[in-house]
């Protein structure tokens, strides 16, 4: 489970370039909610292709960069982040097993946990969120992972990068 | 990690190291700024020469209107001078204006934050107002070299110092964290503040230049067992529709802050 090529690193570079550029992309205000957590799916899939490969401290860079990006406080998506993809690492070899709407409803639980650190910060700088909305992006990310899922697979199947 | 965070939120230590690093942020918005430039170029290159004539006439209407209206401020504008001299007022200063475009919103649902073109290269500075053509929209909060960060006035962490139109009645305008709603603190419950009335910003806290509308009240709730009302107003400025904002360049706070004698101003973002 590590990859040989060189060009392997080079394609998940750019596609948390590509997650990072979604993250970003300007939504009408009401919509923001909706907006699927697209880093963190990408790093949900790379991890079950490489558990042993993506090191929690290259992802805890990738949160801090978010965070840089999203101009929220630092740490906030790099928390959320680690937690979730040690919850990965310990678990990739029984998801992986699963049919492919039994690993949306995962994500569905991965994003919802995610969102937790990040509300916890958020309500600390004077924003407090009140009822079920902070759901909203786990609800869309697990819509969307089928999607992303076959997407990557078949980029990574293309780059030959296994 | 949690260290971090608290560092980050409770003290200014990171905002330089932000400061520094967010150039390397900026190549991300400009990507997402692509569409947006193609469909503008698009909308410039294919245009019917008969919607550009009906613009045109348009335009010409509007102008005559504006024209019109142009002159009878210059004769207000001389007798409003007269009357400041009677009262040994300091004149009005003309503020100076930067147009600017929206590029992009900040994608943390929780905060109410938009991106501008505009930088320390055209000398945004932080805390400077920034209005569209309907109203005071917000602040900036952060400048970066070519992108600074709009505050808007409808952010749970925003207060604006406001004043009735009508009669002068001062209050403050907090964000609420909905898009079309303020709220007005400490309003005492016999003040005279109706629904309909035009609040406009009353320049106390030397941040917001005087007499911009900001909001309208939309809803006054007096309940005799609380000792203050509870008033809803809505922000002029369209605060998720406008793509053009103008930022003002207040001449008497900028003479303020080179004296080094710029007062603590009431209204801080967190």
């Amino acid at each position: 489970m590590i990859p040989h090529h060189w060009n392997s690193y080079l394609v998940i570079l750019a596609s948390f370039a590509v997650a990072f550029v979604l993250a970003v992309y300007p939504l009408p205000m009401e919509w923001r909610w909706w907006r699927p957590e697209f880093v963190l799916l990408v790093a949900i899939f790379w991890i079950s292709v490489f558990p042993l490969t993506i090191s929690l401290f290259f992802l805890c860079f990738l949160g801090l960069f978010q965070d840089l990006l999203e101009g929220v406080p630092f740490g906030q998506h790099s928390l959320s982040l680690v937690i979730v993809s040690y919850i990965c690492i310990l678990s990739y070899q029984r998801v992986r097993n699963f049919a492919l709407w039994k690993e949306s409803c995962w994500v569905f639980v991965l994003v919802g946990l995610a969102q937790l650190p990040d509300n916890w910060v958020q309500s600390m700088t004077g924003r407090p969120l009140a009822g079920l909305l902070f759901l909203a992006p786990a609800f869309s990310s697990a819509l969307i992972w089928p999607l992303l899922r076959m997407l990557l697979d078949r980029i990574s199947r293309h780059y030959r990068i296994t | 990690m949690m260290v971090l965070i608290l560092i980050g939120i409770y003290t200014p230590w990171l905002k330089d190291t932000r400061q520094k690093l967010n150039f390397l942020t900026t190549p991300f918005y400009q990507v997402t700024d692509i569409p947006r430039r193609i469909g503008e170029w698009g909308n410039s290159v294919f245009t019917s020469e008969k919607d550009l004539r009906a613009e045109n006439e348009r335009l010409k209407i509007e102008v005559l209107i504006y024209q019109r209206k142009q002159q009878q401020m210059a004769a207000l504008a001389a007798e409003n001078v007269r009357l400041r001299q009677l009262l040994n007022g300091k004149d009005m200063l003309q503020d100076k204006v930067l147009i600017a475009e929206l590029i992009g919103v900040s994608p943390n649902p929780l905060s109410h934050i938009v991106m501008i073109n505009r930088g320390s290269r055209e000398g945004v500075y932080e805390g400077q107002p920034v209005l569209d053509a309907f109203g005071l929209m917000g602040q900036v909060v952060e400048v970066d070299e070519e992108i600074s960060r709009v505050l808007l006035i409808s952010d749970s962490t925003h207060a604006i110092p406001v004043q009735v139109n009508r009669n002068g009645v001062r209050a403050i305008a907090e964000g609420t964290g909905d898009l079309n709603r303020l709220s007005l603190r400490h309003v005492s419950i016999n003040a005279d503040i109706r629904e309909g009335d035009v609040l406009v910003s009353s320049g106390l806290g030397d941040r917001f230049p005087v007499g911009y509308p900001v909001a309208e009240v939309e809803q006054v709730v007096r309940n005799s067992g609380q000792a203050f009302a509870r008033v809803i107003a809505r922000p002029m400025a369209r605060l998720d529709r406008s793509r053009h904002v103008l930022l003002v360049f207040d001449t008497h706070n900028q003479a303020n802050s080179e004296q080094g004698a710029s007062p603590a101003p009431a209204v801080r973002p967190e």
